[in-house]
């Protein structure tokens, strides 16, 4: 087992290292980081370009794979990934957008995958039923609403109700009011406060797909056997349907739900800018838009160790629920 | 155990008593959206005694499993059910799920057809069957219903219950877990055992086993038990009584003696007499139940059973025949007609002695209408193409033919850890004209060897020779040649055939490899369809459109569109429901005769295997162990593993299958990666164990090779001293 757990690391750390560096081949490629100091006014030299190109390791003269070379250098010599276009380092900017990142996802992913289940387990149960149908076409139409739109419609709702309420009730912008004071409590109620809008915004599409998904897994698994056996020892129809069926039907949920964490950085960039959450998200679409090579080498990175991780998370939890999969 | 021994042993039928299950006038009806209703079970009245062994009787889609769940309280929620379903005092139907869930894994559980699916996956057996006795008291310990587990487990007779509780279902073999559904079902002394096809999933050694740990089961309760099954040989050595369902109703319902010797329905008549006896087989033709039952959405006025009937009147057409009494009791008094009806409404029909609703059950019961008038014996077909019987090149023959495969731990840096001996050294040959029947339990290489003789590749070891040619040496050209002459039919022929395609473009597809055109295709296609008893017409229909038996007719003709010299049959009616099976063994033989084919028969069920074929070949382990004449190895078997399969085959004959003597065998098949020295069938041998110590060493240490003695190869040391069943089949033909 220890064996196989150090075979899949050595798997991991040589898919992350082709991903990175194929991602800092192509930006480099692609991105041409010095056409934004040429649109300024007044044009800075040439030589001045030259330096600060020179100085974050872009420079197109020098061959993509001396460069590649360097950066490879840099990060196994320094640990670092060199500095984005605005001179700070790709490495403490990963980490404090990171947390603010995963502030939001963690809480609403996690809230939005339970309400999924809960709200897929009810559909498959009462199949066609009321609830059924409303939950069914609820989500249909969160799927057809881009995120952004659910976002700004929350945020009009918001202040429609702050004012009703005739006070700032709830606020939506960033992730904290800068320049506030106050106790610790008083700093954990505002950043919860901040929070709000786009958690409602993740639950809501989160839930909508782990509910459709949950709900044809539950299908299968109530025309299954077995819960026609646990019902014959005398367990009531939804006794039957929690212990056995719902114990059954998260196994496969929990891929799901691995991956689908792996994937809602990218997926949540544009709820990141809607409501000026400075997270990993808006810093992706950053460097892509100012052509900064290094952050999103680094944001690519980024990406596939979490991608990776959360492959491993659907392992362990898999094995976990499934044991036909432990040995 | 001390509740079981504190019980009083099933003192058999206490008939008149009170009944322990009274079920009236019971209807099933599923609403279909957008549709007519389906009466899955249309008004059906029976008792079960406590004790009593009820063995209910039907093809697929006659109302017997729905009735049974029914009663459970198991169907769901858009069933609709009326009628009367009194159980020890509580009227079934009236309960609601909490006070059913009382009542049921108690007082009543149930066993399952299909052990792979019936157990949760997530839960270790051991906790399962605790689940079941937690739930019916909540005194119990956890520990103590643990506990518990372990004895019920080792009641059922599975080896080292402590570690095998913690086990998890997959961890089981099939007749493991059908094991442990039992052990399940008995864990609160039920009255009521209801058993759903139990062992039809399962291979015959293992279902010989299951039966008697049912049996076991029921003598330590003193449950009743109610076996629902097609097959008629497992009730006939178990049920005290039969009812035979048929369209949703109840159409025969009699002690077993009784509705085996003297059936008074037509319907009863005809399953009885389509079924191959293992004594009979090969001696007589079988007698086909030809059509399908009616769908259950439409049901044609009259007796459901009149299309198919060959004794219909005009009356069965227009009037449902109603459950009576035709017969006499043994002191001559006759039973009055409808005694039950007499006394209580008209539609409380009689449950007791022996009914049948038929219009001309009179007629038979009387003698006037005999049986063989009922469904005739169909006369054999004159032999049109003479083959001649000399010494001919053999169409198959294998020789010495091994397939391994290696075992390894997975992954990138994979290891061979060990080998999987599918196939270990096996010869036998066919004979232009002959049939071999290639019989063994699941798992002992009957399928990796036809697939080898399929595949045309050279094999790993061995030779195969088609027609003479070597297929290891032959050239590709060559190898397209002989594929025209092996063809092969499948088992499910739901699955074998694809549903988008017209049937003339699935029968005529073989031809389109070989470069046929167009036109000479659909003229073949017209004369296949006709030749197995399609009507030509029918080409254009999709598979859907076909019954069960009908499919597997259009796999034949699909089989045979390349005029091929040799057809293997891979299980080609254990698919089929038993009335069906009948018809296509027939057919069969028909086309071998025709067409001069020769047949590589693979099969479990040896009385259709007795029925075709004229040699045999019994495997066990990937080797053969005999080998001979059909008459012969069936008569005077020499191999201890095919007295054993033969002994576990049940008879459908109440008379035969209870005075029978049965060599059970111990477990399961032994996994092909096992290192076995000496013989590979010590670990299970009956004989070896009543052995002496010399004799059995020989046994351990030399691998027993295939020995000719009075014209059957046998794979045994101690052939001579093989009595363990003298004829394995006791009793006269």
């Amino acid at each position: 087992m220890v064996f196989y757990t150090l075979r899949r690391f050595v798997n991991y750390f040589i898919l992350s290292a082709i991903a990175t560096c194929l991602a800092y081949v192509v930006a480099s490629l692609a991105l041409d980081p010095a056409a934004k100091y040429y649109g300024r006014n007044p044009q800075p030299s040439a030589h001045v370009i030259e330096n600060i190109l020179n100085g974050l390791g872009v420079n197109p003269d020098v061959p993509v794979l001396v460069r590649l070379w360097n950066w490879i250098l840099t990060l196994v010599t320094q640990g670092s990934l060199g500095d984005t276009v605005g001179g700070k380092s790709v490495v403490a900017e990963i980490v404090t957008r990171s947390g603010v990142s995963l502030q939001l996802l963690l809480l609403g992913s996690i809230i939005g995958a339970i309400l999924g289940v809960v709200l897929g387990v009810w559909g498959a149960v009462k199949q066609y039923s009321l609830s059924d149908q409303t939950v069914t076409y609820s989500s249909y139409l969160v799927f057809a609403t881009p995120t952004f739109v659910i976002g700004v419609l929350l945020m009009i709702g918001a202040t429609m109700l702050n004012g009703i309420v005739g006070a700032q009730l709830i606020t939506f912008t960033g992730s904290y009011s800068a320049g506030m004071t106050g106790s610790w409590w008083d700093l954990l109620v505002d950043r919860g406060v901040h929070l709000l809008l786009p958690t409602i915004a993740l639950v809501l599409t989160g839930a909508a797909s782990y509910s459709r998904y949950q709900r044809s897994v539950m299908l299968d698994v109530l025309a299954s056997d077995y819960i026609r056996t646990a019902r014959s020892k005398g367990r009531s129809r939804n006794s039957a349907l929690v212990r056995h069926g719902v114990r059954v039907a998260l196994i496969p949920m929990s891929t799901f739900f691995a991956y689908s964490f792996g994937t809602l950085v990218s997926g949540s960039i544009m709820l990141e800018i809607v409501f000026s959450f400075h997270g990993m998200g808006e810093f992706t679409l950053q460097a892509i838009t100012q052509s900064d090579i290094n952050a999103v080498a680094g944001s690519t990175l980024f990406l596939a160790v979490l991608v990776l991780f959360s492959s491993t998370l659907s392992e362990i939890l898999y094995a976990a629920l499934d044991p036909r999969v432990r040995n | 155990m001390t509740d079981f021994q504190s019980l009083p042993a099933a003192q058999g039928t206490t008939r008149r008593s009170t009944p322990l299950l009274k079920v009236r006038n019971l209807s099933v009806t599923f609403p279909q959206r957008g549709g007519p209703p389906v009466n899955a079970v249309r008004g059906i009245s029976y008792d079960v005694h406590e004790g009593e062994f009820l063995g209910i009787v039907g093809e697929s889609g006659s109302g017997k499993s729905v009735s049974s769940l029914a009663l459970m309280g198991l169907l769901p929620s858009s069933a609709q059910i009326t009628g009367d379903i009194d159980f020890d005092g509580h009227k079934l139907l009236e309960m609601n799920d909490r006070q059913l869930s009382g009542l049921r894994g108690r007082d009543i559980s149930m066993i399952f057809q299909d052990p792979l699916s019936a157990l949760t996956p997530v839960y270790t057996v051991g906790d399962q069957i605790a689940e079941a006795l937690l739930l019916h008291d909540s005194a119990l310990s956890k520990q103590a219903a643990r506990s518990r587990a372990i004895e019920l487990l080792k009641v059922v007779g599975i080896p080292a219950p402590e570690r095998r509780a913690k086990a998890f279902p997959h961890e089981f073999s099939g007749g493991m877990r059908q094991r442990a559904m039992i052990a399940m079902s008995i864990a609160n002394d039920p009255k009521l055992i209801v058993a759903d096809e139990p062992t039809t999933a399962l291979d015959v050694t293992i279902q010989a086993q299951i039966l008697e740990v049912l049996e076991k089961a029921k003598e330590l309760t003193g449950a009743a038990v109610v076996l629902i099954t097609h097959d008629l040989g497992v009730v006939a050595g178990h049920a005290d009584r039969i009812a035979v369902m048929y369209a949703g109703k109840l159409v025969e319902n009699g002690s077993t003696a009784d509705v085996f010797s003297d059936p008074h329905m037509p319907y009863s008549i005809g399953l009885l007499r389509s079924v191959p006896n293992m004594q009979t087989a090969g001696t007589q033709r079988l007698v086909p139940l030809e059509g399908r039952p009616p769908s259950l959405t439409a049901l044609p006025p009259g007796c459901p059973f009149a299309a198919r009937c060959p004794i219909a009147l005009d009356i069965c057409r227009e009037v449902e025949p109603l459950l009576a009494s035709h017969g006499e009791f043994a002191d001559g008094v006759r039973v009055p007609g409808l005694d039950l009806a007499a006394a209580g409404t008209p539609r409380d029909q009689p449950v007791d002695s022996h009914v049948a609703a038929c219009h001309r059950s009179g007629e038979i019961a009387s003698g006037r209408l005999t049986r063989a008038d009922v469904f005739p014996r169909p006369e054999p077909l004159e032999m049109q193409h003479a083959v001649a019987r000399e010494a001919q090149v053999p169409v198959l023959t294998v020789t010495d033919l091994k397939r391994h495969f290696p075992l390894t731990n997975g992954g990138l840096f994979s290891r061979r850890i060990g080998t999987v001996r599918a196939v270990d050294g096996v010869s036998f040959s066919i004979q232009p004209g002959q049939t071999l029947g290639l019989v063994g339990e699941s798992g002992c290489g009957k399928s990796t060897t036809i697939l080898e003789i399929l595949e045309m590749a050279t094999p790993q070891a061995g030779k195969i020779l088609i027609d003479g040619t070597d297929i290891g040496t032959a050239s590709r050209a060559e190898r397209l040649k002989l594929r025209k002459d092996v063809q092969i039919v499948f088992q499910d022929p739901m699955a074998a055939i694809d549903p988008r395609l017209p049937i003339g473009e699935v029968i005529g597809e073989p031809l389109t490899v070989h470069g046929v055109g167009r036109a000479e295709r659909r003229a073949r296609v017209q004369e296949l369809l006709d030749l197995v008893g399609l009507d030509p017409q029918m080409a254009d229909r999709y598979p859907h459109e076909f019954s069960g038996g009908q499919r597997q007719r259009i796999g034949i003709a699909r089989a045979l569109a390349t005029n091929p010299r040799l057809v293997v049959l891979d299980e080609p009616v254990s698919a089929l429901d038993v009335s069906i099976q009948a018809g296509v063994i027939n057919l069969l033989e028909d086309l071998k005769e025709q067409l001069g084919l020769s047949y590589l028969f693979v099969a479990h069920d040896l009385a259709i295997v007795r029925q075709i074929a004229d040699t045999v070949a019994v495997m066990y382990l990937g080797r053969i162990v005999e080998y001979g004449p059909v008459a012969e190895v069936f008569a005077r078997p020499r191999h201890p593993y095919t007295q054993a399969l033969i002994s576990a085959a049940p008879i459908p004959d109440p008379a035969i299958e209870r005075s029978r003597t049965r060599v059970l065998l111990e477990g399961d098949l032994p996994s092909p990666t096992e290192e076995i020295t000496g013989c590979n069938f010590r670990t299970r041998c009956p004989l070896y164990r009543l052995l002496d110590p010399a004799a059995q060493s020989l046994c351990t240490t030399d691998d027993p090779p295939l020995v000719t003695h009075d014209g059957v190869d046998a794979a045994c040391h101690h052939v001579d001293r093989n009595r363990i069943v003298d004829s394995a089949l006791v009793g006269a033909p």
